[in-house]
């Protein structure tokens, strides 16, 4: 195997100090083996791998990705700024060309923490990726970025954030969401009016094995995001489609993760989830650092290995090419979507109810998208929880236009406290953030 | 009393020590083709017979085992090399001599695969005809489990074969450096060992029988029967007797830098709290990453010796050397030569100084007073500059706890020490430029002897307890035992004390230097769908490097 190696930057942050709870999934010992593996293979001493610190996260850095209530501080500890902080360190790397790619290896995850945070929901407080993303925007000046999420469970946070950003697209590939946690992530969630095709979801049948996914890298991701031509590309490295996950269900090996990260080609990829802690991690682990680094990998393979047991079944084979192709289909007419979508509607809404389960917090949200064919459109957000917090929040997308940018300034200076806890004005172009 | 010997490649330093004081000492050049003459010679200039029925101890360091790397004079040896998945063995170093043979240990400690006899059977029988007596066998996660490299051990012994294991010589993972280090140890053995008999007969020519210890890498000492078998310690014992002189010859208690200002490098070292650091995974020795233990040393290529250049019109001093400064009859002008210019320090012929200076200026256009400042000024910027990094890497060195990310300890130096010929003239300009105050350590000239003479035993056990398994490995001691479900923190703490006593006493500790520091311990619960079943706790252990205690000096 020949290989071309790469300069790679691992943040590797395991918080052996932290858990959500005593015998929760996300816990202490999560990669206790992973490091083991890790140090032992001698990873670290390769001239090629560099292992980095990593930095604290700040309240201001959360505050541009976020809309945390009552304030981030009371939504964190330190456990979530360092790991969101371990993000940003991978990509500061990366941009200053200290490195060329960067595996942020820290806990605890993040691509299930939406727009509005009012908790925790699925692990996840904060959205790390999201945190790292407006962090580069602010501070390298690029504008368009691609996640790809390989967890297991649907993006939702990551793909809440930027929904209505057409800049950033997120490409989520994940156990079909009737079968497992959060449940979304259909191919018809498209993103918002103004973003239409920013959002791919990729839903995948129990039992899909390397074939299947490495059929959809192929065939859908990797063609869209030649199309998009993103400045760089993250990815959400969750580890939990391996066969030996103990809450999911799906047939993906450290094989093949090493694969798709070899040809997917991340500059940033940032773990999110995986929870078979001894059977998988360590050499999903490995596998991914290995392939980020140019080298070879082929003799990383988990002791039980055997491709012959966990083969996906011709039909799920079939589905899956079939659901490929009218993705592939959604995504060439995306322009035209907007005109039936959207019609003559000045603005347009949309109603959500969130269940944070790890924090036991229920929410109900009503967000309203100005119909804009200049930028990204001013969003606004009205949030109750049954915390008893009732919220809004006026938001101006990354790049925004003076129409959107004069009608959030006036939303937000008429409206008053009144029925809500706080008012929010984040300006994501400007990078100003407000409550009132 | 106690002897203390450095055996360097140029010189050999003794010391006579009585109660922390020098109360002899010598210097005389090596014979490398007679080490027992250049111990005799050197012996003779402090008395030795006359004070021999006083001495307590001999203590040697020697760059023995770092030459015979460093120069190859290093024996064939057969590897075999247990590796499971992972990195592939494409990667890794390795000799026609290397066998990648089937068996794996998983993270765990858990066999996966089972060693296939007549596999390591036909490799016994192509050691055999290659005449290879030297066999290192290192198995991934040995450290965890080490059943497989001791049955690999069994079907291969013979009368003739020395085995280095690699759990053997540190607990610490690290699979290719493991490797290093077993391939090390079994390849200076022989050379090792012709040394370890010229001791021996260099004691009976002096009709002593004293006990005689060898300084390792990090700073510790070990009686010489007992190393033997694990040569490699001794690798980088001059750089670690240099550091342990420092600590010797100064009352050291803060976070400090000490810099070793040699001939061709200065080597720097840092003490956190008075205790010299040790390197984090081990030593580096001509390009070989090891396991071994040793003290922290960055050295870089500025010396007394350096050649001085002139580039693009900037000045370079180092890392070249030729011979001595041209003051001592060599042929380039050197850093000494500009210190001797400059009036700082009464060596060798200022004439032939200042002609080797004279036609830097001359190019450069200006007088040799200026140059020969410029060139110091260079080489303390040079100095000081890696003494700034040196400190921003350790201070960055990633952690793995929310605690010690946040309240993690800073080395925040408040002096410098320095050592080394050049030392009078650098110190003060180095200090000025690094903001702490300098200290030149009395006897700077046999700091090496001095150190060796008065270091303690050192060593560090690895505990591993895991519950569920119900299993505790202490990979240094070749510990693998059964232990209750219900086994806690502090008894694997215990356990570890217990075995580290062992271990140094065996080493030649006295009983009075058993201080024990417990570096880093780990509990965690083991759940397994969601229910716990056991707990994995991690510990080690050290007696860290320092002085040995007032009561047996003697």
């Amino acid at each position: 195997m020949k290989n071309k190696t790469r300069k790679t930057g691992l943040i590797f942050f395991p918080a052996f100090d932290w858990a959500i709870s005593e015998t929760h999934p996300e816990r202490e010992e999560r990669l206790l083996y992973t490091q083991d593996q890790v140090l032992e293979e001698g990873l670290l001493d390769l001239d090629n791998i560099r292992e980095f610190k990593p930095g604290i996260a700040t309240y201001e850095d959360i505050n541009r990705a976020h809309i945390c209530v009552p304030d981030a501080q009371s939504i964190t500890t330190q456990s979530h700024l360092i790991s969101a902080g371990g993000a940003i360190t991978a990509a500061q790397k990366v941009l200053t060309k200290e490195v060329d790619n960067a595996f942020a290896l820290v806990r605890p995850p993040g691509h299930h923490a939406m727009l509005v945070a009012h908790g925790a929901r699925g692990f996840c407080n904060i959205n790390i990726e999201a945190v790292m993303i407006e962090y580069i925007r602010k501070n390298f000046g690029i504008k368009k970025i691609a996640v790809v999420d390989t967890d297991c469970h649907h993006g939702d946070g990551t793909q809440d954030i930027y929904w209505n950003d057409p800049d950033v697209l997120c490409i989520s590939m994940h156990q079909d969401g009737h079968t497992l946690y959060p449940d979304t992530g259909f191919i018809n969630d498209f993103g918002g009016p103004n973003a239409l095709g920013a959002t791919i979801n990729i839903p995948l049948p129990p039992k899909t094995s390397d074939e299947g996914f490495l059929h959809v890298l192929d065939h859908v991701i990797l063609p869209i995001l030649d199309d998009f031509r993103p400045e760089i590309i993250i990815n959400s490295a969750g580890q939990d489609n391996h066969y030996s996950d103990p809450i999911t269900d799906m047939c993906f090996s450290a094989h093949g993760y090493a694969l798709l990260n070899e040809k997917l080609a991340p500059h940033i990829a940032v773990l999110e989830g995986g929870y078979s802690i001894e059977k998988a991690l360590p050499y999903v682990n490995v596998g991914i650092i290995l392939a980020m680094a140019g080298l070879d990998y082929s003799a990383v393979r988990e002791p039980d290995y055997d491709p012959d047991k966990i083969r996906q079944s011709m039909d799920i084979t079939r589905f899956i090419e079939s659901e490929s192709q009218e993705i592939i289909l959604m995504w060439n007419d995306r322009y035209n979507m907007k005109a039936k979508i959207v019609g003559s509607a000045g603005y347009v809404r949309r109603s959500k109810s969130i269940y944070y389960d790890t924090d036991g917090i229920r929410e109900k949200q009503m967000e309203t998208v100005r119909v804009c064919n200049d930028c990204g459109g001013l969003v606004m957000i009205e949030s109750a929880a049954d915390t008893g917090k009732k919220i809004f929040a006026v938001i101006l997308p990354g790049t925004c236009c003076p129409e959107c940018r004069r009608n959030g300034e006036m939303f937000f200076e008429r409206l008053s406290g009144g029925q809500y806890n706080h008012i929010y004005f984040q300006d994501r172009e400007k990078d100003v953030f407000i409550v009132k | 009393m106690i002897l203390g010997i450095d055996v360097g490649g140029t010189h050999t330093d003794a010391v006579l020590v009585e109660n922390y004081q020098v109360r002899k000492k010598a210097k005389v050049l090596t014979d490398n083709s007679n080490i027992m003459a250049s111990l005799l010679a050197a012996s003779q200039n402090i008395s030795l017979q006359e004070n021999l029925k006083n001495i307590k101890r001999i203590v040697l360091s020697t760059t023995i085992s770092t030459n015979a790397i460093v120069q190859n004079k290093i024996d064939r040896v057969g590897m075999v090399l247990l590796s499971g998945p992972g990195l592939s063995p494409a990667t890794l170093k390795s000799s026609t001599d290397s066998f990648y043979v089937s068996g794996y240990i998983n993270h765990r400690g858990i066999e996966i695969k089972p060693v296939i006899e007549q596999e390591i059977k036909d490799t016994g029988e192509y050691f055999r005809n290659e005449n290879i007596q030297k066999i290192g066998i290192v198995g991934k996660f040995s450290t965890r489990n080490p059943q497989q490299e001791l049955s690999v051990a069994k079907i291969l012994r013979n009368n003739n074969r020395q085995f280095s294991l690699g759990h053997r010589l540190s607990g610490h993972l690290n699979f290719p450096r493991r490797i290093a280090t077993a391939y090390l140890n079994a390849a200076i053995d022989r050379i090792y060992n012709d040394f370890v008999r010229e001791v021996g007969l260099f004691l009976r020519e002096i009709g002593a029988n004293i006990p005689v210890y060898i300084l390792k890498a990090d700073g510790g000492t070990i009686l010489i029967d007992q190393s033997i078998s694990y040569p490699v310690q001794t690798i980088h014992s001059g750089p670690a007797a240099s550091i342990m002189g420092v600590l010797a010859t100064t009352a050291i208690k803060e976070d400090a830098v000490a810099l070793d200002i040699g001939g061709t490098t200065t080597d720097i070292s840092v003490f956190a709290d008075g205790a010299p650091l040790l390197e984090a995974s081990g030593v580096t020795i001509n390009g070989n990453k090891t396991l071994i233990r040793g003290l922290y040393t960055k050295s870089i290529g500025v010396g007394g010796d350096s050649i001085i250049c002139i580039k693009n019109g900037e000045i370079l001093v180092g890392p070249l050397r030729d011979g001595p400064a041209a003051a001592f009859g060599g042929t380039y002008p050197t850093l000494t030569d500009a210190i001797i210019v400059l009036g700082m320090a009464a060596l060798g012929n200022p004439q032939k100084a200042i002609a080797a200076i004279q036609p830097l200026a001359a190019q450069l256009k200006t007088d040799i007073i200026s140059l020969s400042q410029s060139i110091l000024d260079k080489a303390i910027a040079v100095i000081t500059s890696n003494v700034r990094k040196v400190l921003s890497a350790i201070n960055n060195q990633p952690v793995y706890t929310i605690h010690e990310l946040l309240e993690g300890k800073t080395i925040r130096p408040q002096s410098v020490y320095v050592v080394g010929g050049p030392a009078a003239a650098m110190a003060p300009s180095v200090a000025r430029s690094l903001g702490y105050p300098y200290h030149i350590p009395e006897h700077s000239e046999v700091t090496n002897a001095l150190g060796a003479a008065l270091a303690r035993t050192t060593a560090e056990v690895t505990v591993l307890a895991d519950t569920e398994k119900e299993v505790l490995t202490i990979s240094e001691e070749g510990i693998f035992r059964k232990i209750p479900h219900t086994f806690s923190s502090a008894q694997a703490i215990e356990a570890g004390k217990e075995a580290l006593k062992q271990r140094v006493l065996r080493m030649g500790a006295s009983i009075d230097d058993l201080e024990m520091e417990v570096t880093e311990v780990q509990e965690f619960n083991m759940i397994r769908e969601f229910y716990t079943t056991g707990k994995n706790i991690r510990a080690k252990i050290q007696i860290k490097p320092g002085l040995i205690s007032a009561c047996n000096i003697g």
